[in-house]
C-alpha cells in the first residue's frame, strides 16, 4: 500500500498535506450529503406538505427550545433546516457541476480547434475571448440571464430556470479553458508525435481529441477545480441576487438570501448555517485545487 | 511609443463599436421596441406609425449607425420601466458607484501594498503565514456573504454604522457626493470594505510574488552588498521594478470592482448603478441594460489606455524603444 502510495507523487503529497486532506474530508461529506439527499434528508423542503407552520423558527438543538427532530432548527415556514440545506447544496453542485461541464466541452473544443488549425479561426476565438474577459464572469451571467428573460415565453421561465442559469454560468467561465488549452496545444504541435500523426494523415479531429487532449490535460483538471469553485460562487451570487432560483426552490444562495430577512432578529441560524455550508464547500474545492496546482506545478513547490 | 498608443486607441474603438453593436442587437432582436413602449389598446395603424419613426424599417446597418450615432451625441433612448430617460437615470445614479469604487480601490491598494511587500520580505515569519491564510480564506468568501458579516457586526451587533443606504449627501453641480459629509463617509465605510476586501487580497498577492522575484535579481543582491539601506533599497530598487504588473493589476481590478459593485450595492442597497442595473434585469428593461453595458464597457476602455499610458511613464525602457 505505501509502497503503491510512494509510487504516485500526486498521491504521496496528499497524504503530507492536511489542508488537503481535510478539504476533501469536507468537500466528500457535502458531496455525499447532496448527492443522497432525498434519502439523508428528513423530509422534502419542496413538498409543501411536509412542514407546517405550527414549526416554524424553532432553533438547532443545541439551544433552549429546540428539539431533536430538526437538527438544525426550521426557518419561518417551518421547514427543516437540514433537508433544505441538503436540498440546496444538491441543487447547487448540480448546477455547478453541469456549468462546468459544458463549460469545459465547449472552452476545450474552441481551445484545440484554435490551438490546431491557428490563422483565421484562432483569431476569431480569441478575440472573443479577450472581449468577454473585458467583462466579468458575473456581468456576463446577468447579462446572459437578462437576455433569456426577453426571449423566452413567460410560461416557460419558471420551468427553464435552472437551465438558463447553468448556459448563463458556463457561457461566462469557457473563456479560461479556451485559452489554456489553446496555449498548451501550440506547444504539443511542435513534438514529433503530433507531426507523425499529421504525416500519417490521420484526420484532425482524432489528433487533437486521442492525442493532444491527453497530453494537456494536467493544467485542465486544475482549471476544473478552480473554476468549480467559482461556478458554485457565482450561482450562490446570482441566487442570493435574487437572479437565480426562486425561493420555492431554493440553492444555498436563495437560502441565504431568504435569511438576511433574519438579520436583525435573534434567528441567527437561518441565515448563517446555508452561509457556512457555502463557505465550506468553496473553501475545500478551493483548498484542493490549490493542492492540485502544485501537483502539476512542481516549479511552485 | 506614439506609435504603440495610436495602436491602442484605435483598438479601444474597436472594443467599444462590438459593445455598442452588443446594446444595439439586445435592444432590437430581445423583444419588440414597440410592443414595449404601446399598451394594449393601441392600434394597428398607431403601432405601425411608432414602428416607422423609431425607424425600425430601416435597413439593419443605417440602423446601428444612427443608434451610435445617438450615443456619441449623449441620446441613450427611454426606459421600458420608468419612460425617463435613460441618460438621466444613469447619471444620476454613477456618483455612488464611482465614489465607492474608488474607495474600495484605495483601500486594496493602501492595504494591499504594504502588506504584500511585508510577507515577501518576511516569507517565513508568522505574521505572513497568518495573513497568507487570511487571504485564502477571503478569496473563497462570496463578497455578499463578506458584506452581510459586516453588516452583522458592525450594523447589528456594535451598531457602529449604518447597513444601508447612502447617508447624507452634498449635491456638487450635479454630482452627488457623500464625501463631504460625516453621515456620508460613515455609510460609505462597509460598502467600500466589502467591495475592497476581494481586491486587497489580490493586490496582496501580485506585489508579493513579484517582490519575491525581484529580490532574487542580481541588480537588488548589488544594492544589498554595495550597502543601500534597507528602507531605500525595499522601497526605491525592490518596489519600483513591481510596479509594471501591479499597475496592469489596478487596470483590471477596475473592472472587478465595477461588476462587483453590483452585488454589493444589492446587499447594501446603495443607490448605484449596478442596483439600477439589477432593477432593469428583472423587469427586462433592455434599453437600461444596453446603456449600463456601453457605459461599464467606456469606463474600463479608458483605465486600459490611462495603464497603457503610465505604462510609459513608469518604464524608461519603453520610451526608449522608439529611438532604436
Amino acid at each position: 500500500m505505501l509502497a503503491f502510495i510512494k509510487r504516485h507523487e500526486g498521491l504521496w503529497l496528499f497524504t503530507r498535506s492536511p489542508a488537503a486532506m481535510i478539504a476533501a474530508v469536507v468537500a466528500t461529506t457535502i458531496l455525499i450529503g447532496a448527492v443522497f439527499a432525498p434519502w439523508i434528508a428528513p423530509v422534502n423542503p419542496y413538498d409543501l406538505a411536509s412542514f407546517s407552520l405550527m414549526d416554524g423558527l424553532l432553533p438547532p438543538v443545541w439551544e433552549e427550545f429546540g428539539t431533536p427532530k430538526f437538527l438544525l432548527g426550521t426557518d419561518d415556514q417551518g421547514r427543516d433546516m437540514i433537508s433544505s440545506i441538503l436540498y440546496g447544496a444538491r441543487l447547487s453542485l448540480i448546477i455547478g457541476v453541469c456549468a462546468m461541464a459544458i463549460a469545459t466541452t465547449l472552452g476545450v473544443g474552441l481551445g484545440l480547434a484554435a490551438g490546431y488549425f491557428g490563422g483565421r479561426f484562432d483569431a476569431v476565438v480569441m478575440r472573443i475571448a479577450d472581449i468577454q474577459l473585458a467583462l466579468p464572469a458575473i456581468l456576463t451571467a446577468l447579462l446572459i440571464d437578462g437576455i433569456a428573460r426577453g426571449i423566452l415565453p413567460p410560461e416557460m421561465q419558471q420551468d427553464l430556470r435552472v437551465v438558463v442559469l447553468t448556459l448563463a454560468i458556463a457561457l461566462s467561465l469557457w473563456v479560461n479553458f479556451a485559452r489554456t488549452a489553446r496555449a498548451s496545444t501550440f506547444v504539443q504541435m511542435n513534438k514529433e508525435y503530433v507531426q507523425a500523426a499529421v504525416m500519417q494523415g490521420q484526420h484532425p479531429l482524432r489528433i487533437m481529441f486521442v492525442h493532444i487532449l491527453p497530453n494537456i490535460l494536467g493544467p485542465l483538471l486544475v482549471i476544473v477545480t478552480v473554476d468549480l469553485a467559482s461556478a458554485i460562487l457565482l450561482e450562490a451570487t446570482l441566487s442570493f441576487l435574487g437572479i437565480g432560483l426562486p425561493a420555492d426552490s431554493p440553492s444555498l444562495g436563495t437560502l441565504i438570501r431568504i435569511g438576511m430577512q433574519f438579520l436583525l432578529s435573534g434567528e441567527w441560524w437561518i441565515l448563517w448555517i446555508p452561509t457556512l455550508f457555502l463557505i465550506a464547500l468553496v473553501v475545500s474545492i478551493n483548498v484542493l485545487g490549490d493542492f492540485l496546482r502544485d501537483v502539476f506545478n512542481p516549479r511552485l513547490r | 511609443m506614439v506609435f504603440f498608443l495610436a495602436k491602442r486607441l484605435i483598438q479601444s474603438v474597436f472594443v467599444m463599436l462590438a459593445v455598442a453593436f452588443l446594446a444595439f442587437s439586445l435592444f432590437r432582436f430581445v423583444g419588440d421596441p414597440v410592443s414595449q413602449m404601446t399598451g394594449v389598446e393601441t392600434s394597428v395603424e398607431d403601432r405601425e406609425r411608432l414602428r416607422e419613426n423609431l425607424g425600425l424599417n430601416d435597413p439593419f446597418a443605417y440602423q446601428f449607425v444612427r443608434f451610435t450615432s445617438d450615443m456619441l451625441k449623449g441620446d441613450f433612448g427611454f426606459s421600458y420601466r420608468t419612460r425617463q430617460p435613460v441618460a438621466e437615470m444613469i447619471a444620476s445614479r454613477m456618483p455612488a458607484t464611482l465614489e465607492l469604487g474608488v474607495v474600495a480601490l484605495l483601500i486594496s491598494l493602501v492595504v494591499g501594498i504594504p502588506a504584500g511587500v511585508f510577507t515577501a520580505l518576511r516569507p517565513r515569519g508568522y505574521a505572513t503565514q497568518a495573513i497568507l491564510m487570511i487571504t485564502l480564506v477571503g478569496v473563497s468568501i462570496p463578497t455578499f456573504v463578506i458584506g452581510i458579516m459586516l453588516i452583522f457586526f458592525f450594523g447589528v451587533q456594535l451598531g457602529w454604522l449604518p447597513t444601508f443606504g447612502r447617508g447624507g449627501t452634498v449635491n456638487l453641480g450635479g454630482w452627488e457626493t457623500s464625501f463631504l459629509t460625516v453621515d456620508g463617509w460613515r455609510a460609505l465605510i462597509l460598502p467600500a470594505l466589502t467591495l475592497g476586501v476581494y481586491q486587497l487580497t489580490l493586490t496582496m498577492r501580485l506585489v508579493r510574488a513579484e517582490m519575491m522575484d525581484v529580490m532574487q535579481s542580481d541588480y537588488i543582491r548589488f544594492a544589498t552588498a554595495r550597502g543601500v539601506p534597507m528602507g531605500r533599497l525595499y522601497f526605491k530598487h525592490a518596489l519600483a521594478n513591481t510596479m509594471v504588473p501591479v499597475i496592469t493589476i489596478i487596470g483590471l481590478q477596475f473592472g472587478g470592482v465595477i461588476a462587483f459593485s453590483i452585488v454589493t450595492e444589492s446587499v447594501f442597497q446603495w443607490p448605484g448603478m449596478g442596483l439600477l442595473f439589477l432593477e432593469s434585469i428583472r423587469f427586462v428593461d433592455i434599453p437600461v441594460m444596453g446603456v449600463y453595458l456601453v457605459v461599464i464597457a467606456f469606463f474600463f476602455v479608458l483605465v486600459n489606455l490611462i495603464v497603457d499610458l503610465l505604462y510609459v511613464l513608469i518604464d524608461p525602457r519603453l520610451r526608449i524603444s522608439d529611438v532604436s
